[in-house]
């Protein structure tokens, strides 16, 4: 059912510093983008993954210069738009790793079109959110998931709108794969990452990640002290399967666990008040885009992927042959 | 809105050029009637032009189709009618005035009175007892007349045959090619329905008198035609060229030719319905990048929205092919009407500057070979190439020889593969840098494809070093911007210059017409007008690379010419600005249309006598008495 169509793997892997690019990163000392960014350049070494048929696509904004980071085919795109670029790359090169980024502004605010669609689709891609609920390289302004009233310190004015929940949007969207990470808890980044990334389907994770310089809200020392539920000191976030949960679809032909899971994970992904839960909140495995469009053109089953369809023929003349496309025409 | 009582065709026995029209409500077959017709006219052996009109709505408004049958090739319609069929009632109270004053109306008496009718005298009148017809079928096939009711445009199309001399056969040819596979058996229920209409009309005594009937043609070699539209074109072009993504969003009148391109799967398109328009674009350039040919088709509206990925397909040096099939604008404008109002917009999408190349086709010969040779020139130049067509181009339907193919070579530009130390056992070999903006003298950098081992590089829309990393020193904005433009000059030097434009007619005329895109039709029909029925001379500069410009030879050609007039379907005159804003050379006569309408042959040859005869009264008032600017308005 899933796409027999992947990158095949290092015999002999790389390590996680050779995925570093000379380019140096700019962003402000204790940004939550390293994390991410260092998750990232291990994981893609650690699934031996081939850099050179790895391609990351970023947005605009401080997480969009990620892509710059990373020693693999990087495009640093327009704002909003990276889920486009990256599906136009994965449709044309199936057998190539890609991976898009963001963040929040770039996905659920500019891009959020997209970001329904590529749900929708369900390519075989992974999508991280850089979410740190504020605009950063414009100063501060408030992004689509900073909730109800608050208020980090370049607001003029309380927040008057209310925050997306990314989670639930992604359920309702058709992702196959729904995760939440938080960017300074570098082991859970890369099992999570390393779960998207071989997941076959259109994998979403959302990393929490705070930014230092412009939301004074939810800052590391936030995301790092223990709160009070029902009495009991307990760490911020925890781990969604220490909970006994398992957001796993077994069979994606059962309708009833399909909705069970479903509701399963749309309640979790609710639970935000005190606690955050981490994790992967909703998995199926369902055919993707390639597997579909497989079978709908006869020569995509006999070439791999449409870059390997060959154009010319030995003189250098266009190989495709007219003659019956324009017979309908003919008189 | 008075005709010009100079009918098309000659009023003799030996009529060689004659125009049809077949209207109703949408979605009730007046397409479907039309290519019958235009087909059966075409297998008899004649040239035809079918201009389409219709409402941007799914049934009820008036649409209409005109079909202009010749004995030679022809490129554009013509206002009078010389017979109208109609199968209920709208149609003929729309384009009665229409009808030349010795032309037919074929008409269904229950439905329509010829007397209330705004008819020349000497009209000849056919009524047909449609429900007749259809129930002697009905009786003689078991089928109910409600099923056979489809068929009451067929009827109108045999009876117009039978009038016009085409023979039954051709209409049966016709069927044949319009109905294969499953639907053949329609084929002898139609032929049951036109034989009917054909004997009545045939033996009707006013059948002798119509004096339009075609002379029978020189009957061109069996399947040498094509009978298309430039929806079809493109598609087909598309699949010639190699492109394998096919992005978009439905807009009209772009969206036949993606459906078209889905229709086709033996040619191995991955075509994907996109959310938006700036989706199209971008996943288009993504997959570039990847070493495929992809392309989105779309028209202004959703030009609009591209924009911006035009500008990041412009600074990445990315390949890409897009249609702007140009309809009324501003805005939704006109949506399903002709209009020539994106050039300028065509050559300046987008903030900033970089290399681009605008092509605008003018036939659908011209839009299969521009939209070849758009994919060649994509990556050559390694940027964005605008196809700027427009709706009449796109639904319009031509006789053309059929598309040659065998000249047509790929043309991939400078692509580097694999580099030799890379050794797949060592994969820190494939992690090389590849400095893909290196700078060159000529502006072109060698290209390779994401997911080629050791050419590792990135893009970004920002300014940019040459392995792609982003900058914003002088230093390398500088000569980095100047390769990216300077790849203009190189398009201007090598594409050939017939391609660039060319000067039809003879090279010294008392007038020149400048133009570019579909008025070439009806251009050229005028220029045979005016020469043999009015001795004038006229030559035609048609311009089909709008971007970059080519200057210098258009500048000398207008300085050469003795009249030069500027025809354009909008208002402002778009290309008139271009050629003063490139060759500083001022067009100060003007014919323009922006009724949402294509301009006929019949409006341009009475244009241009305006302007030979400097008739005052035909010219609009303007603040600058330079300027001669003669509109037209003509049709519904």
């Amino acid at each position: 059912m899933a796409s027999k169509v992947s990158s095949s793997l290092l015999k002999t892997p790389l390590k996680g510093s050779q995925l570093k690019s000379d380019a140096h990163p700019d962003w402000c000392a204790g940004c939550g983008d390293f994390g991410i960014t260092n998750a990232l350049q291990q994981s893609i070494a650690e699934l031996k993954l081939k850099p050179w048929e790895t391609y990351f696509f970023s947005g605009v904004g401080c997480s969009g210069k990620t892509s710059h980071y990373v020693q693999c085919y990087g495009a640093h795109t327009l704002h909003g738009r990276v889920l486009s670029f990256a599906m136009g790359a994965k449709l044309a090169n199936p057998r190539m790793t890609v991976i898009a980024a963001g963040g929040d502004g770039d996905g659920y605010g500019i891009g959020a079109g997209h970001f329904m669609h590529a749900g929708r689709r369900n390519l075989n891609m992974t999508y991280i959110v850089f979410n740190n609920e504020v605009y950063g390289l414009t100063k501060g302004q408030a992004s689509p998931t900073l909730s109800f009233g608050a208020q980090p310190k370049s607001l003029a004015l309380p927040n008057p709108i209310q925050g997306v929940n990314p989670i639930a949007m992604a359920l309702s969207c058709g992702y196959t794969f729904i995760a939440r990470s938080y960017s300074f808890d570098q082991k859970h980044m890369k099992s999570v990452l390393q779960a998207a990334i071989e997941h076959k389907g259109m994998a979403l994770v959302d990393v929490l990640q705070p930014c230092p310089t412009y939301n004074d809200i939810h800052t590391k020392d936030f995301y790092a002290e223990e709160v009070d539920v029902g009495g009991r000191m307990v760490p911020r976030t925890y781990y969604l399967k220490d909970d006994g949960y398992d957001g796993q679809v077994k069979n994606p032909n059962s309708m009833a666990e399909v909705n069970e899971k479903k509701l399963a994970a749309f309640e979790r992904a609710h639970r935000i008040e005190q606690q955050v839960p981490l994790g992967i909140f909703y998995q199926i495995e369902l055919p993707t885009f390639t597997d579909t469009l497989r079978k709908n053109i006869p020569m995509l089953q006999q070439y791999e992927a449409p870059v390997d369809i060959p154009y010319t023929s030995n003189t250098g003349h266009a190989n495709v042959d007219l003659t019956e496309g324009m017979a309908e025409f003919v008189v | 809105m008075a005709v010009s009582s100079k009918a098309p065709g000659k009023k003799t026995e030996k009529c060689t050029d004659f125009c049809w029209m077949i209207g109703g409500p949408q979605g009730t077959g007046v397409d479907s009637s039309a290519t019958l017709f235009a087909r059966a006219c075409t297998v008899a052996g004649y040239w035809v032009y079918g201009r389409r009109e219709y409402h941007s709505n799914i049934k009820g408004k008036h649409s209409y189709f005109q079909i202009r049958v010749k004995n030679d090739p022809v490129l554009s319609h013509t206002d009078p009618v010389n017979l109208l069929a109609t199968f209920e009632p709208s149609t003929a109270e729309y384009h009665a005035f229409e009808l030349v004053e010795d032309g037919a109306l074929i008409y269904d008496p229950k439905l329509t009175d010829p007397a209330k009718l705004d008819l020349g005298k000497n009209v000849l009148l056919f009524p047909i007892d449609f429900d007749e017809i259809l129930k002697n079928v009905s009786d003689e096939t078991g089928k109910s007349v409600a099923a056979l009711a489809i068929m009451k445009n067929a009827i109108a199309v045999a009876a117009s045959s039978a009038l016009a001399s085409v023979p039954l056969s051709a209409i049966e040819e016709a069927l044949k090619g319009i109905f294969t596979g499953k639907k053949s058996k329609l084929v002898p229920l139609n032929m049951k329905v036109c034989t009917q209409a054909y004997e009545l009309i045939s033996s009707h005594p006013d059948a002798k008198k119509f004096p339009y009937q075609l002379v029978e043609p020189v009957k061109p070699e069996p399947n040498t035609r094509l009978l298309i539209n430039g929806n079809q074109t493109t598609a087909l072009a598309k699949f010639k060229a190699g492109c394998k993504l096919q992005t978009y969003y439905s807009i009209t009148p772009a969206v036949d030719e993606c459906i078209f391109m889905e229709e086709h799967p033996e040619y191995g398109v991955v075509v994907v319905q996109c959310e938006d328009e700036l989706a199209a674009l971008n996943a288009a350039v993504g997959a570039a990048t990847t070493g495929i040919r992809s392309s989105t088709s779309t028209s202004g509206p959703g030009f609009c929205h591209m924009a911006e990925g035009m500008g990041y397909a412009g600074i990445c040096e990315v390949p890409v092919v897009v249609f702007n099939y140009q309809r009324g604008g501003p805005s939704t404008g006109l949506p399903t009407r002709q209009e020539q109002g994106d050039l300028l917009f065509a050559i300046h999408s987008g903030h900033g500057e970089y290399p681009r190349m605008v092509l605008a086709p003018a036939d659908v010969t011209e839009q299969f070979e521009d939209s070849f040779y758009a994919f060649n020139y994509a990556e050559r130049y390694q940027t964005p190439v605008v196809v700027l067509s427009d709706r009449s181009i796109a639904n319009n339907t031509m006789c053309v020889p059929i598309f040659e193919q065998k000249n047509l070579k790929i043309d991939r530009g400078d692509v580097v593969g694999t580099p030799d130390s890379f050794d797949e056992n060592d994969p820190a070999t494939g992690l090389e840098i590849f400095d893909r903006y290196e700078i060159t003298e000529s502006g072109i950098s060698p290209r390779a494809f994401a997911g080629t081992p050791g050419r590792i590089h990135w893009l970004t829309g920002d300014e940019h070093t040459p392995e792609g990393h982003i900058t914003e020193d002088p230093v390398v904005r500088i000569p980095m911007h100047e390769k990216r433009m300077k790849k203009m000059d190189l398009m201007l030097n090598e594409v050939p210059q017939d391609f660039q434009y060319k000067l039809h007619g003879p090279e010294k005329a008392p007038i020149t017409l400048v133009s570019w895109g579909s008025t070439k039709g009806a251009i050229l029909d005028a220029m045979r007008v005016l020469k043999n029925k009015h001795a004038l001379d006229v030559n035609f500069l048609q311009i089909r690379m709008m971007h970059p410009f080519p200057a210098e030879p258009v500048k000398q050609i207008l300085e050469k010419a003795q009249m030069a007039v500027c025809v354009e379907n909008n208002y402002g005159g778009q290309l008139s600005q271009l050629i003063q804003m490139r060759t500083c050379f001022d067009i100060t006569d003007h014919i323009r249309k922006w009724s949402g309408r294509p301009m006929s042959e019949t409006e341009l040859v009475d244009a241009v006598l305006a302007f030979k005869n400097n008739k005052a009264e035909a010219f609009s008032p303007r603040p600058n008495e330079q300027e001669r600017i003669l509109v037209l308005s003509y049709g519904i």
